[in-house]
């Protein structure tokens, strides 16, 4: 049988695995028209293309895997007519191909506004990767831009105005508030000061009556008089069905678009199907990528039974019947869910709505009269709760005696989570991406043994879609295991049943020196890329040995054996340590000669030193051996540890500055530079409250003041900013130095593996209170153990580089052949960018 | 229908100029191969140096262990695991590495080629 299938988007890639997997003899031929260039890409992660992505990360599948599975793709070929009655299609070059069965996968294009001015240059959609490229190349040149339509995808179309570097962002909404159709009122607003908070302006009840310009954009003009003057404009106010085929085919569509379908998504010509964002189902057109995929799902079923013919005959065809638009999204890094009914009032039904204007959460839950049952709901700021409301609202779960419970959390703690998983039932859906319920789930875990993430998501699939279930998973691997009585510990890996910290006691207990000897002693098996690295970083923290001695150099993270970081492409980036961020125009030239000499892509960053990109593994040691003779030492950028103390420059220059900040962060670098820990370390000092250091986001930072120095303690940046908190104030700068001793010493034998101090500090019982009491207080006794060590640690410091450069035997693992040790990667392809070079993409 | 591959085996590298429980890249003509000595097992492998999840030539400077029995290599770029023994991919990938016989004779590490990877 042969089947065609018109538009290649991810609807319709999904439905040509599905139906591969069902359909192993490959009983169906099966052609695909695409117009694009690319095969079916990622649509829903397009606005990472800002963020660098490259086009192919975001394929679906490569060409190959389309012809592996005997897919004919025809790229850049559209569908000009369908004829029914000959049951065959045409392309646009006029060629016809005929089927016995055929697939309509147009999907949507975006619905442009007939607005006057919508022709000019600067005027673009948001769609495909074409619109990007052409949005990203105008953006160059444009200071200020303004996106029309404030719902999903106008919203992520913002945040690439953001990620391009566009100064000023308009978003212009038409109704009177962002997201109407997901989020009620109070989210809204409490969305908009977030959004507001990161630099976009946003328009309400904004009617767009002109845009304004001679033949390129420079200004919309609204109904209420008012104007604003831009470079570019983005429209993105919704989705627009691609029926037109259909249409011209005769098949039946809506009024407002889109292809009829019944449950089995077949069209008004038994022949013919529609799946994705061109259907049109009960009135309803779906957005989503989770309908589309169950869509696909349907049809295949039915397909592969019409084939199979007789023996499925008596069973009922599977059926399309609506789909729930719950939804969680991460909007420029707001989360936002809805789910349920979000808007549902009247007839008693109660709602609890939870306001914190400090934190910038809203959640509401709607209660069914009586109060027993969850309806739906709206989460704005924070959605970790997101799936366990949703299974509750689905699977219609007994609520907690106080439904409060279900949106402050927290109060009832684990064992109210647990309960949550115990009561869904079986059936529940779990991954509505893939398809998978609970009992699958919970099956891969006591039938297949699956016992991590990655083992459940390779078994069943689940997971792998938009990824908004993996905490599920991950609370559901974890009940499951144990309400089988296989004791989860926080092990490390399967070659340790101990936790970090006790492996950290172990250790030192028995003075073990090199990864074999704990492998030996406490481990099974050979070790693996988990293992290794923990075990390396905790003999580094301990006795602060050259960690490529001792049999030790394969052990170490890959980055930690070569001492350098791998960057695209297979070459090493070279950071040396410029403490504080203070560097002599003489150091300056040292290294401005030496990545001229290698040609090394140089580049400042964000610690306040300058890291040079490109060096060949061969040439690492030739470098090094320069910088050092300059002056220069290791920076560890390779290695979980100290990083870099940042600083303003202080009293010694600044007006506002009350102590030298600068001075203060090279004394803090040098005590701590090379000490290794769970995770990399990074520090700053700023001369006064301004906070030009921005203490506040690092691990450890200081802030100046008029009695002394405040010492902060926790803070990240990174995906999960936090604030770091205050641990102790008005400090003088030996006991600042005491303090921070006691704090890194208590962090290295803790923490789990890489986990940095911010996620260690959550995780601590008793919080900044309890931190406070052990590294100011001393309640556990062991301030002056920790400082003594800390000493210890200070004292035995070298610069690893150095050592590795003079000694051969660990100079000479700097080649890229072992049977060629003077010849380079030949493979290490650059390309130019502006006056420098840059790694050759992903191929 | 029985296939006849012929062997060659090519001198590497000699077995003390090899890193303990971990790799090191093999140049043979234009193509690099990846060759492991995992001590504590006293065994050797050797696979194509490509990573084949986005194709870096760095297989041979990543983490070797075991997952359960199976000896893997981990690449340096995103972690994702083959094993040394067949070249599957171990962390859920449909890609796999060419993988090659090793011989050890007179302190000399040899690697096969077969005719069909000439």
């Amino acid at each position: 049988m042969k089947l065609v299938v018109i538009g290649n988007g991810m609807v319709s890639y999904k439905f040509c695995e599905k139906l591969r997997a069902a359909d192993p003899d490959r009983k169906f031929e099966l052609v695909v028209f695409g117009e694009e260039s690319r095969p079916a890409y990622d649509r829903v992660h397009l606005s990472s293309w800002f963020e660098g992505r490259a086009a192919d990360d975001l394929l679906m599948a490569d060409m190959e895997w389309y012809s592996a599975n005997g897919i004919t793709l025809h790229l850049s070929e559209s569908i000009s007519y369908v004829d029914p009655l000959n049951k065959t299609v045409s392309t646009h070059r006029g060629e016809q191909t005929s089927y016995d069965q055929l697939i309509i996968a147009t999907g949507s294009s975006a619905f442009i506004p007939s607005v006057p001015g919508i022709e000019k240059e600067g005027v673009f959609i948001y769609r495909t990767i074409e619109d990007l490229e052409m949005i990203s190349s105008w953006a160059r040149r444009s200071r200020k831009a303004a996106v029309i339509g404030g719902g999903l995808l106008g919203l992520e179309a913002a945040k690439a105005m953001l990620d391009l570097g566009i100064e000023k962002t308009y978003v212009v909404e038409f109704a009177p508030r962002l997201m109407p159709r997901q989020i009620d009122q109070p989210g809204s607003f409490l969305l908009q000061s977030k959004l507001e908070a990161l630099g976009l302006e946003i328009h309400t009840s904004k009617n767009t009556t002109a845009i304004t310009g001679e033949r390129e954009v420079d200004g919309l003009s609204f109904s209420d008089g008012s104007a604003i003057s831009i470079d570019m404009l983005v429209i993105s106010a919704g989705i627009k069905p691609r029926d037109e085929l259909a249409k011209a085919a005769g098949l039946a569509t809506g009024q407002r678009g889109g292809i009829v379908v019944n449950n089995q998504m077949q069209t008004s010509d038994p022949d013919i199907y529609a799946i994705g964002e061109c259907a049109l189902h009960e009135g309803m057109i779906y957005g989503l990528i989770a309908p589309g995929y169950e869509m696909a799902d349907v049809l295949v079923k039915n397909l592969v039974a019409k084939m199979d013919g007789e023996e499925k005959l008596f069973s009922a065809p599977a059926s399309f019947t609506g789909f729930d638009m719950s939804t969680k999204l991460k909007l420029i890094g707001v989360d936002v869910a809805s789910f349920g009914d979000p808007f549902i009032s009247g007839n008693g039904i109660k709602v609890i709505q939870y306001e914190d204007a400090i934190k910038g959460v809203y959640k509401r839950i709607n209660l069914s009269a009586d109060g027993k049952q969850l309806l739906g709901g709206i989460l704005v700021g924070d959605a970790t709760q997101y799936n366990m409301l949703l299974q509750t609202c689905k699977n219609k779960l007994v609520l907690p005696a106080d439904p409060c419970d279900l949106i402050l959390g927290a109060r009832g703690g684990a064992e109210q989570s647990a309960a949550g998983l115990a009561g869904l039932p079986e059936d529940a859906m779990i991954c509505s991406c893939e398809n998978v319920s609970k009992a699958g789930i919970c099956n891969a875990v006591t039938q297949q043994q699956c016992e991590s993430i990655d083992a459940i998501k390779k078994c069943t699939k689940a997971g792998t879609g938009c990824g908004g279930c993996v905490p599920m998973i991950k609370d559901l691997l974890q009940y499951t295991m144990q309400s089988q009585g296989r004791y989860i510990r926080n092990i490390i890996c399967e070659h340790f049943d101990y936790s970090r910290q006790e492996m950290f006691d172990l250790v030192k207990i028995h003075s073990l020196k090199s990864y074999d000897e704990v492998l030996d002693r406490f481990g099974k098996g050979d070790g693996c890329e988990i293992c290794k690295p923990v075990v390396s970083s905790i003999l580094a923290s301990l006795w602060n040995e050259m960690i490529l001695k001792k049999g030790n150099s394969t052990a170490q993270d890959s980055n930690d054996r070569f001492l350098a970081n791998i960057q695209k492409g297979g070459t090493y980036s070279v950071v040396p340590r410029i403490p504080g961020g203070e560097i002599t125009p003489d150091k300056l030239i040292v290294i401005g000669q030496i990545a001229k000499d290698f040609s090394l892509y140089t580049k400042i960053t964000g610690g306040q030193r300058i890291d040079m990109f490109g060096a060949h593994l061969n040439d690492l040691p030739e470098i090094w051996g320069r910088l050092i003779a300059a002056g220069f030492e290791s920076g560890h950028a390779y290695g979980k540890a100290l990083r870099t103390v940042k600083s303003c420059v202080g009293s010694t220059w600044c007006r506002f500055g009350l102590h030298d900040s600068v001075s203060y962060a090279i004394r803090i670098e040098e005590r701590y530079r090379g000490l290794r820990a769970p995770h990399k370390i990074k520090s700053a000092v700023s001369g006064c409250i301004r906070e030009c250091a921005e203490a506040q986001s690092k691990d450890f930072g200081i802030i100046a003041t008029e009695k002394g120095w405040n010492l902060y303690v926790c803070g990240n940046g990174g995906s999960k900013p936090q604030h770091a908190l205050l641990l102790a104030q008005d400090l003088d700068s030996e006991t600042c130095i005491k303090y921070i001793d006691r704090f890194l010493m208590f962090y290295i034998k803790t923490a789990d593996p890489l986990t940095r101090t911010a996620t260690w500090l959550n995780k601590m019982e008793g919080g900044i209170d309890y931190l406070r009491n052990v590294v100011v207080n001393d309640s556990l006794g062991m301030a002056e153990q920790w400082e003594m060590e800390m000493q210890v640690l200070v004292d035995s410091y070298a610069c690893e580089w150095k050592e590795a450069i003079e000694n051969p035997e660990i100079r000479k693992r700097f080649s890229h052949f072992i049977n060629a040790p003077e010849e380079k990667d030949p493979t290490v392809k650059f390309e130019q960018l502006r006056d420098q070079k840059k790694a050759q993409e992903w191929k | 229908m029985i296939e006849t591959k012929t062997i060659t085996w090519f001198p590497a590298c000699l077995v003390k100029d090899m890193p303990e429980n971990g790799g090191a890249c093999v140049r043979y003509g234009d193509s690099q191969i990846a060759l492991f000595h995992f001590t504590r097992r006293n065994e050797w492998y050797a696979t194509q140096n490509e990573c084949p999840h986005r194709r870096q030539m760095a297989l041979s400077r990543g983490m070797i262990g075991t997952s359960g029995d199976v000896p893997k290599v981990a690449c340096p770029f995103h972690k994702k695991t083959f094993s040394l023994a067949t070249g599957e991919c171990l962390s859920g990938d449909e890609c796999s590495l060419k993988t090659y016989p090793v011989k050890v004779e007179n302190g000399w590490v040899y690697i096969g080629i077969d005719d069909e990877d000439e």
